[in-house]
């Protein structure tokens, strides 16, 4: 029952910041110039000032202000984001079609990611080691460093133009019709080259993040108190500190989640990934503002999703957050 | 023979002129208490860290004699003293809030130092965390094993380092201002504890403070530092009668006389 | 506080930044004054000809001038947009976190809000809104970058707003709106400051991203452009890609070297597990 409450409460929270994200996409829509009308008529080639006035009217263009904007919220509402003219297709359902792929690649990078660069940052901050503290801090600046598609383009280079051991793009092999456990290898053989490249692109976040937690959370009292009671080095780093440290290490993934979007869209138009980034790329190319808009909102509301799940892994992980209510 | 021993202990930390600790010896013995007295910065804490290395790296511990049980605890390896550590002298922390740690039990944590010395299963460890809350009275002792600290009040916050300091078993408590956080009821309550404890096991403590309060009704034997160094060592009485340093004068002076209520 | 003169990686960082930076201002001087002239026979790998050294790119042009034109546009997009992300970020966080209250909500709401938008798909829309010049990417980036600027800064006003110099201030009358340009602003730049380079970096970065998407001002050549360009040949001439993606990596490295080197000295740690 308290756990229904909070989850309640949590998303009362959420509610107003979807609000603004709405309102804010509004603007932005509004702020293009041009109308739906300019980009019909463009697309028809030539139309007549009369015609114009009708698609204004017809899209609610002629409205005042206000309400233009109750218009936009009931359709959005609906999930109704528009028309792209590039696809000829509604832009929710070229979002829908195209998120999975996005989750499956983000997923997998970021739990890699996550796995590795916690590791990674532990060992950096409890070693004694001063070269191996030294080498992997600067793997984490170098990792920062390397823009994660240009990455991405030179081990295409290597493994597929030079090597040939892997596919450089798409998410299955077209055309082929393989299924069950091959089409699961095949599935698998396309994720490598993408999935890595993100991870090592999220990785020197991570291990900095990890690094950091890790090295303050050493400094307090409690892990004298375990040393005092006379666990080992080995045991006080894993059972006392890394628990505590995670907790701002999963916090901070729910944060910087939008960021760790942009990663994803970049690397996704170099490996052809059907997903989200590609969609991006192919709504700049032909300036198709609706289906950037779009994006830009369900991209949005997914964040604020995620943050909602990470709040709940945060509860979960700190019995000091009572469950939402304060904070 | 003395539980602990300890001739000519010095402490310095790297990149500081003045040792912290400077030259200082003192013995305690089973079923007695030391008192080290000072104010803030007097040298007290570093040396009751120094006795179980708990000092950063940065902190130099040399010592003529540094003896737990006839055993030189500066020599030992890493792991001769983490069966020292809780398993032959406990410590008891000031700050009963930041020294457990937030997203473990009271159980976990009393539990895991008990088999950290005792090689028993997760059940029997726990049938002893509930049974070392009993024996430092804590209300409800078997709900409280399954809170977390934050849940808990001060005092019972305090006695469950003061449970986890026990559940090794140790010959020896250092406390380090075990009552300073806590309110002055409390702090009785804490105190009286403590002393029953003590007589229970016959424990040898060491209690660190700046209390002279605490000191006049808890020790048997009072060492007075000041910069690092010992300025007078005595029994309670004789220090309290005739103190012989004017800077032991001082502190008397500026402490309610003894046997007043507090 | 000493700047810790002996830390190699500040050394390294700074100079490594000095020589480009250096670069990037004597272009004309260093490579002539035309980058996107045809002076040689396209597809010249790097090593094949001594008087382009770089090789040249699939219209024949000189990818040594362009790599020195286009550090020119790289950094001072880097540069402005990371100066414009680190004053917008650190007036709304000083603003939050020094009045307080309702402004201090009403301001992380909207930071919020900015940190909740995917930064890269929200600077896209900006900029194709705005249309792709230097200057509204450099908006465009400092429009999606301060938020993570303004929680350091808000952190920074609300800690000195507590402190007695403040109050005192206060007590003597003076206004808010000096005690915020004499007390707090200084005070909460230091921090922001350690920032910068990083900032710099990622404003260098994303606008690599976006001239790759296909973003970028036609009328200059930077990095990100020539990766982007050089990418439809990535079957036979790599080097075309390969070559400015390092410039980006050595650059921003060079940056992250300075910037943790900076960050280290002005907010020191000591080192805690035994």
């Amino acid at each position: 029952m308290r756990a229904l409450k909070a989850a309640l409460w949590r998303l009362a929270q959420a509610v107003p910041v979807a609000l603004m994200v709405v309102v804010l996409n509004f603007f932005l829509l509004k702020a293009v110039p041009g109308d739906m009308a300019d980009v019909i008529a463009g697309e028809a080639g030539a139309a007549t000032p009369e015609f114009m006035a009708q698609l204004r009217s017809q899209f609610g263009d002629d409205q005042p202000l206000p309400a233009q904007f109750i218009a936009y919220v009931k359709k959005v509402a609906t999930f109704d984001l528009g028309w792209s003219f590039r696809y000829n297709a509604s832009v929710a359902s070229l979002i829908f079609d195209r998120l999975a792929a996005t989750l499956l690649l983000m997923g997998l990078a970021l739990l890699l990611a996550v796995l590795l660069g916690s590791a990674l940052g532990v060992v950096a901050a409890t070693t004694r080691q001063g070269w191996l503290r030294r080498l992997i801090g600067l793997f984490a600046t170098l990792g920062f460093a390397l823009p994660a598609f240009w990455l991405g383009l030179m081990i295409v280079v290597l493994f597929t133009l030079k090597l040939g051991w892997l596919p450089s793009s798409g998410l299955d092999t077209m055309g082929s019709d393989a299924h069950g456990w091959a089409y699961l290898r095949d599935v698998t053989v396309h994720l490598v080259m993408p999935v890595g490249c993100l991870a090592f692109s999220y990785l020197a976040m991570y291990i900095r993040l990890m690094h950091e937690a890790v090295r303050d959370v050493s400094q307090l009292d409690f892990v004298r108190t375990a040393r005092a009671k006379g666990s080992s080095r080995r045991r006080q780093v894993w059972r006392h500190v890394v628990p505590n440290a995670l907790v701002p290490v999963v916090t901070l993934t729910g944060v910087q989640f939008g960021a760790l979007l942009s990663g994803s869209v970049t690397l996704e138009t170099v490996f052809a990934w059907p997903g989200l980034g590609q969609l991006a790329l192919a709504a700049v190319s032909s300036r198709d503002i609706n289906l950037l808009l779009g994006l830009l909102f369900v991209t949005s509301l997914f964040v604020v999703v995620v943050n909602l799940l990470t709040e709940a892994v945060h509860g979960w992980l700190d019995p000091r957050i009572e469950h939402g209510a304060r904070r | 023979m003395s539980v602990l021993s300890v001739e000519g202990l010095c402490v310095r930390y790297a990149g500081q002129q003045n040792p912290a600790v400077d030259d200082l010896s003192f013995s305690v013995e089973a079923g007695q208490t030391l008192a080290l007295v000072g104010e803030s910065g007097s040298g007290k804490s570093t040396t009751g860290f120094a006795i179980l290395g708990l000092l950063p790296a940065q902190a130099q511990v040399r010592a003529r004699q540094l003896a737990f049980a006839g055993q030189n605890l500066l020599g030992l390896s890493e792991n001769a003293l983490c069966a020292v550590r809780g398993g032959g002298i406990g410590m008891v922390f000031q700050d009963a809030l930041s020294a457990l740690n937030p997203l473990m039990t009271v159980g976990e944590q009393i539990a895991e130092a008990v088999r950290l010395h005792h090689p028993v299963s997760r059940a029997e460890a726990r049938a002893r965390a509930l049974a070392l809350l009993k024996r430092v009275r804590i209300a409800e002792a078997q709900r409280r094993l399954d809170e977390y600290p934050h849940r808990l009040s001060g005092g019972m916050r305090q006695r469950v380092v003061i449970a986890m300091a026990l559940a090794g078993e140790p010959r020896m408590l250092i406390a380090d201002e075990p009552t300073t956080a806590l309110d002055v009821t409390i702090q009785a309550q804490i105190l009286r504890l403590l002393a029953d404890l003590q007589a229970e096991a016959g424990l040898a403590l060491l209690l660190i403070t700046h209390d002279l309060g605490v000191v006049a009704e808890m020790a048997d034997r009072v060492l007075v530092m000041r910069h690092g160094r010992c300025l007078e060592q005595r029994d309670v009485l004789d220090l309290f009668n005739a103190p012989q340093h004017p800077y032991t004068r001082q502190l008397l002076a500026a402490c309610p006389p003894v046997g007043s209520p507090v | 506080m000493n700047l810790p003169w002996r830390s190699i990686p500040l050394w390294l960082g700074a100079l490594c930044l000095l020589a480009i930076g250096v670069a990037a201002l004597a272009a004309p001087v260093l490579v002539g004054s035309d980058p996107l002239a045809m002076v040689a026979r396209p597809y010249l790998w790097p090593g094949q000809n001594a008087a382009h050294w770089l090789g040249t790119d699939m219209l024949g042009r000189d990818l040594w001038s362009g790599l020195v034109y286009g550090a020119r546009v790289s950094l001072r997009i880097g540069l402005e947009a990371g100066v414009c992300t680190a004053l917008l970020g650190l007036a709304i966080g000083c603003l939050a976190g020094y009045f307080g209250g309702w402004v201090d909500n009403l301001l992380m709401r909207v930071t919020e809000l900015f940190q909740i938008m995917p930064s890269l798909i929200f600077t896209l829309v900006l900029v194709i809104i705005l249309g792709p010049r230097v200057d509204t990417l450099v908006l465009g980036i400092a429009a999606t970058a301060w938020p993570n600027v303004a929680r350091l800064a808000r952190g920074e006003a609300q800690r000195l707003a507590g402190m007695e110099f403040v109050q005192a201030a206060r007590v003597i009358g003076m206004s808010e709106a000096r005690i915020l340009w004499v007390h707090i602003l200084p005070n909460a730049l230091m921090p922001v400051l350690a920032m910068l380079a990083m900032l710099v970096g990622h404003a260098i970065l994303t606008e690599a991203a976006l001239a790759f998407l296909g973003l970028s001002d036609p009328n200059v050549v930077s990095w990100g452009s020539m990766i982007g360009a050089g990418r439809d040949v990535l079957r036979t001439a790599w080097y075309m890609t390969a070559l400015p993606g390092l410039a980006i990596f050595f650059t921003v490295a060079a940056l992250g070297l300075l910037g943790g080197a900076l960050n280290d000295w002005l907010n020191p740690r000591r080192g805690g597990l035994q």
